[in-house]
């Protein structure tokens, strides 16, 4: 109990005295989730819509196998980039190994079918009406497509703070392909296995808090650049819709 | 207006997936024919040297006290990636790290033998502890490591009250020193040991980690002296056999080769080596936590040389120069190992 607490002091004094190293693991740890999680949407988006869109043979199989890979292990993720990015592997060539890069090909590996996923189910709730209406009134498919897309942002949105939340929390990626490497690749997560395994509890509670406040900001960001767009979109959708 | 920013982004996603896709296929096939093209490209730009490195050398804070000193030396920036020594080994097998710092002698000559190490030099001993609670209910206090373990096993076994132990279960140097004393102890580890009941638990956790469960249960282990006496303000564990021939602890160095490693990277990885043996470094290892513990964590060799199993103990005073592994052998290594008989000569020759 004395250890909670104790972190949780530890945290505000590391947070208010912008404590150098924990800083630079807390913007690793920003930088390489966050990338991972804005490029993963860049494929899963697309990718989903594509999928929603159209009918194709083993369309429900790719759904399914889409769904279970939710439960991939990130050791399991980690140890199977680490062999295909070692030097010995297949893109070993790269040299991504022990780099914060790495790291990011990994957790994007791990939550595109997450973001994938989710965006798919977002899309399926909109009701089919109103692509039906839009069509009707005379959208071409492009424009019904991204007019979907709008109308789902809040879940897709969720999508993606949840496939942020995998990525900024999972330890088994950052520890293979990353290596937890003082001042190169130690994020949050591997630095609080580390503190534990080294028997600093309080320490490892205030990099948790840490963690948790990074992902507190980012959420809050990605919920007003939502209602933000939402604002954007009523005016620039305010005549529009017939083109 | 709005289209034409759609058509922007989908062209973007469209040109992200073509590179991916690009990058996936094409790098599969020329890696093997062009290995030494990028090192070149970049030569006075800071190394960078990849160390795999057993946890008790890390978490001890050891390298991260000498890393300064060997990077105001050279123009290079470790990579210090700490790993138990079975994994370490395998990354180094892999080709993934340039220098390998573990303390598992059999697997190290293993490696050795696969002609993926060079210069393999030891620069530091300790010994493993028996640790266990303060009441030591097993009466294991001061008997021989082997004796030891009979007991235990024969007390767990038996359901004797709070006699438990907690290995590492994670294939590093601690765990196969455990299991080289149950072999000296006359048990084969799998039959006798492994599941011989709930007395014997398996962590599969680190040194740091396995303490802290031998602690909270009131169980035995096995650790290593360095380790236990950092931790040992957050134990209740007391050390109770240190003595005897099992319990030594060797730590040796090698550099990794493999066809794909510039000479640049293997002359830096025997920089490092040459480093830990020199006279300087082997006081500042001696010095080594005697202000916060009390006692010296590692015994450099320029205090004690162990006496060992033959091979064990690598070389410690020839300096590193090996660039590829050698088929004919320079006789260099036997005259300093005063204390380690011939076979050495036959097992570092065999590098």
């Amino acid at each position: 109990m004395s250890d909670i607490i104790s972190g949780f002091f530890q945290a505000l004094n590391l947070i208010v005295t912008l404590n150098p190293d924990v800083m630079q693991i807390a913007l690793l740890s920003l930088y390489v989730s966050l990338t991972a999680t804005v490029l993963a949407s860049f494929i899963s988006i697309p990718l989903g819509g594509f999928i929603h869109f159209h009918d194709f043979p083993g369309k429900r199989i790719l759904i399914v196998l889409i769904q279970t890979l939710y439960s991939v292990p990130t050791v399991v993720v980690g140890l199977l980039l680490y062999l295909v990015l070692s030097r010995s592997g297949p893109l070993g060539y790269f040299g991504l190994l022990w780099t914060p890069e790495g790291m990011i090909l990994g957790q994007m590996v791990l939550i595109i079918p997450i973001t994938t996923g989710l965006v798919l189910s977002a899309l399926s709730s909109i009701d089919r009406n109103i692509s039906d209406t839009l069509i009707s009134l005379g959208a071409t498919g492009f424009q019904t497509v991204v007019q979907v897309i709008k109308e789902a942002r809040f879940a897709i949105l969720s999508a993606l703070i949840l496939g942020f939340g995998r990525a900024i929390s999972e330890v088994g990626v950052a520890m293979m392909i990353g290596g937890n490497i003082l001042g190169q690749t130690r994020v949050l997560t591997t630095a609080i296995a580390l503190q534990t395994g080294l028997g600093d509890f309080g320490f490892s509670i205030a990099l948790g808090i840490i963690l948790l406040a990074i992902a507190l900001v980012i959420v809050i960001i990605m919920n007003l650049i939502t209602s933000g767009a939402m604002g954007d979109f009523d005016r620039i959708m305010g005549g529009s819709p017939r083109a | 207006m709005t289209k034409n920013v759609h058509g922007f982004i989908i062209i973007m996603i469209a040109v992200l997936f073509i590179a991916i896709c690009f990058t996936g296929c094409t790098s599969t096939s020329p890696q093997a024919t062009t290995p030494a093209a990028t090192p070149a490209a970049n030569e006075t730009p800071q190394q960078k040297l990849v160390i795999a490195t057993t946890t008790s050398l890390y978490d001890t804070g050891l390298l991260a006290y000498l890393q300064p000193k060997f990077e105001s030396q050279y123009n290079v920036k470790l990579a210090i990636t700490s790993q138990g020594s079975g994994k370490a080994i395998q990354i180094a097998t892999n080709g993934d790290a340039d220098v390998l710092l573990v303390h598992s002698p059999a697997a190290e000559l293993a490696f050795m033998q696969t002609g993926k190490g060079l210069n393999r030099r030891t620069f530091a001993s300790n010994y493993f502890i028996i640790a266990g609670p303060p009441t030591d209910p097993a009466g294991i206090t001061n008997m021989t490591p082997e004796n030891a373990f009979t007991t235990l096993l024969l007390k767990g076994t038996n359901q004797t009250a709070n006699v438990s132990f907690v290995s590492r279960g994670d294939g590093s140097g601690t765990q196969t020193a455990e299991q080289n004393i149950w072999k000296s102890a006359g048990y084969n580890y799998t039959v006798n040991v492994e599941k011989s009941g709930l007395w014997y638990i398996e962590a599969g956790k680190g040194m740091g980690e396995t303490l802290q469960m031998a602690s909270d249960k009131g169980a035995y282990t096995l650790t290593d002296e360095g380790t236990f006496l950092a931790y040992k303000s957050n134990l209740t564990l007391v050390p109770l056999v240190t003595k005897g021939a099992s319990l030594l602890n060797i730590y040796s160095v090698m550099a990794v080769y493999n066809d794909k490693q510039p000479v640049e990277k293997i002359q830096m990885a025997n920089n490092f080596i040459n480093f830990l043996i020199s006279p300087q470094t082997q006081a500042d290892i001696g010095a080594y936590g005697v202000d916060k513990y009390g006692k010296s964590l590692f015994t450099p060799m320029s205090v004690t040389v162990p006496t060992a199993k033959a091979g064990w103990v690598g070389d410690y005073s020839t300096p590193a120069t090996d660039l590829k592994p050698a088929t004919v052998v320079t006789t260099a290594a036997p005259a300093a190992n005063a204390t380690t008989a011939a076979p050495v000569a036959n097992a570092t020759a065999a590098q």
